[in-house]
């Protein structure tokens, strides 16, 4: 269960969140949605403590998540960043084994290179790519290994940031099945976000969308076509005309 | 606002500006030993910082060490047959390069390629977000980045200062004996007379300092490093800067100190 409440962060005088209160159920996949620069990449990473927030309250299971063991804590997180940040100097499966290698779930290194090259393969990824290093990879190929890193562990907690982003249809259609089975077989909970419509139909228990710094509409994916919100409706039909600026 | 008042506020902002950089450096610095005794160590990191930081710059501190030990020798020659003193080139080659030319270049050297690889790195891993996945891999950055390369450097310098001090000798001697008609066995034996072991400790000692210098520079500005490539450019200009002016500075401040003992 992860709970934002009034959550602000200001960037000098770009006020990006104003005021977020969103709660994600325990095993249940919430999507966010929004225009580009609205800060669905800066929500997640206060989450994570990667931003320090300006104020607010964001609670993980009931507990204050800026206290206590940071390692503890991020141990169950999994995080696929929005440009994969891989570590370049690292073979693909040292990266994606990275947390299998050392610390706390640190496992035989034969071990962690079979459990990595399992995950490639639930990305889609021959075990052929396991020793090359990143920047031999195409985007979508790096975005994918970026994919198999944050679920290598099996974290209860997973944050995907445009997981479809530069994919083909069909990759596309296999990593949204891959989260979607992550959060039903194995009870993740899971934020996702992204800006293909199919994806979000496809994953989304509940959608969030933010705009203007607050979340302006909140409910779960049965709706997204009955809504009447202005605002969610022109996003969906990807409208230039509308309440949401194009300029911005 | 008078001309004088806005030239004092200049000189004050700069001042300050100046003071907030050591404190953040010394705070650095702090935090980079502390996180050096708290477990867990990335033994493998370290391993792979001895080897880039120490093995890969022998052959440039080897390349510095032995012309300047010649041109040295050449010019010691020139400089004693003015007073009739040229047979003062064994010792005087001796004694500036361990006590001051071994390592302050050898600092140096490191400063170009070890600081400015490390800050690039760094920086560019700051900016591609590598730095933020480490955190959410629950990896500290400061254990796993920059305590490998510091604690690597101030291992490793001191051996490159002690081989730069060797080469830069022998530099010499090949001078010397191959074109200022020394005798061989004779200059061999003039140096090691000369040298004492205080000569060699400090020339070491300076070695370890210079090396803190630099890979700390090259990770403090890493991390500070600003967005995009041109942060990543910022980042590793300064960090060379930085290290180069420390190293001089630390060199005049550790050769008062040993003079005085
Ligand atoms: N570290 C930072 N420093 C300063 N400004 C930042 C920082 N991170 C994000 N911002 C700003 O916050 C705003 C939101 O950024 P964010 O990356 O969250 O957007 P986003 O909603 O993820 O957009 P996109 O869909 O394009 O990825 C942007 O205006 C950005 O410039
Ligand atoms: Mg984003």
């Amino acid at each position: 269960m992860i709970e934002m409440k009034n959550v602000h962060k200001t960037f000098g005088t770009n006020a990006v969140l104003r005021g977020i209160d969103l709660s994600v159920a325990k095993g249940s996949s919430l999507v966010i949605i929004g225009g580009s620069g609205t800060g669905k990449s800066v929500t997640i990473k206060c989450i994570l403590g990667l931003i320090e927030p300006d104020s607010g309250q964001i609670l993980v299971d009931g507990k204050d998540a800026s206290i206590g063991d940071r390692d503890a804590f991020l141990a169950r997180f999994g995080m696929l960043f929005q440009g994969a940040a891989l570590f370049d100097s690292l073979p693909v499966w040292q990266n994606v084994a990275f947390r299998l290698l050392r610390g706390s779930l640190k496992r035989p290194r034969a071990e962690a290179r079979e459990i990595a090259i399992e995950k490639l393969r639930r990305v889609g990824l021959t075990p052929d790519v396991a020793d090359r290093l990143p920047a031999e990879l195409s985007g979508g190929m790096q975005k994918r290994v970026g994919l198999a890193r944050a679920i290598a562990a099996d974290p209860e907690i997973i944050f995907f940031d445009e997981p479809t982003a530069g994919l083909d249809p069909i990759m596309a259609g296999v990593i949204n099945d891959l989260i979607r089975e992550i959060v039903v077989e194995m009870g993740a909970t899971a934020m996702t976000i992204t800006h293909d419509m199919n994806s979000v139909r496809a994953i989304a228990d509940n959608v969030a969308m933010l705009h203007d710094g607050v979340i302006k509409w909140n409910g779960p994916v049965t709706d997204l076509d009955t809504t009447e919100d202005p605002y969610l409706h022109q996003f969906i039909t990807g409208s230039a005309t509308g309440p949401i600026a194009a300029i911005r | 606002m008078t001309p004088l008042i806005a030239a004092l506020a200049t000189l004050g902002r700069v001042a300050l500006a100046f003071f907030a950089s050591v404190g953040r450096v010394a705070l650095f610095a702090a935090s980079t030993i502390s996180h050096a005794f708290r477990p867990p160590f990335y033994a493998r990191e370290l391993a792979n910082a001895l080897f880039h930081v120490g093995w890969l710059s022998l052959p440039v501190v080897g390349l510095t060490a032995v012309f300047t030990g010649g041109a040295l020798a050449l010019q010691i020659y020139a400089g004693g047959a003015r007073f009739n003193a040229e047979a003062v080139v064994p010792q005087i080659v001796a004694i500036g390069m361990v006590r001051e030319l071994g390592p302050v270049l050898v600092g140096l050297m490191i400063a170009a390629r070890v600081t400015s690889s490390i800050a690039a790195e760094i920086a560019t891993m700051k900016v591609t977000e590598q730095i933020d996945a480490l955190v959410t891999l629950s990896t500290h950055p400061m254990k796993y980045l920059v305590v490998p390369r510091v604690l690597a450097a101030l291992l490793v310098v001191p051996l490159l200062v002690g081989v730069g001090d060797i080469i830069g000798i022998m530099g010499g001697y090949a001078v010397a004996t191959g074109t200022l008609g020394f005798n061989a066995a004779a200059y061999l034996k003039n140096t090691a007379d000369f040298l004492q072991l205080a000569d060699i400790l400090s020339s070491l000692a300076k070695g370890a300092a210079f090396g803190f210098i630099a890979a700390l520079m090259g990770c403090y500005f890493g991390m500070q490093s600003g967005r995009g490539a041109q942060g990543v450019g910022r980042a590793t200009k300064g960090s060379v800067e930085a290290a180069a002016v420390l190293i001089l500075a630390a060199n005049f401040l550790l050769t008062g100190v040993f003079f005085s003992l």
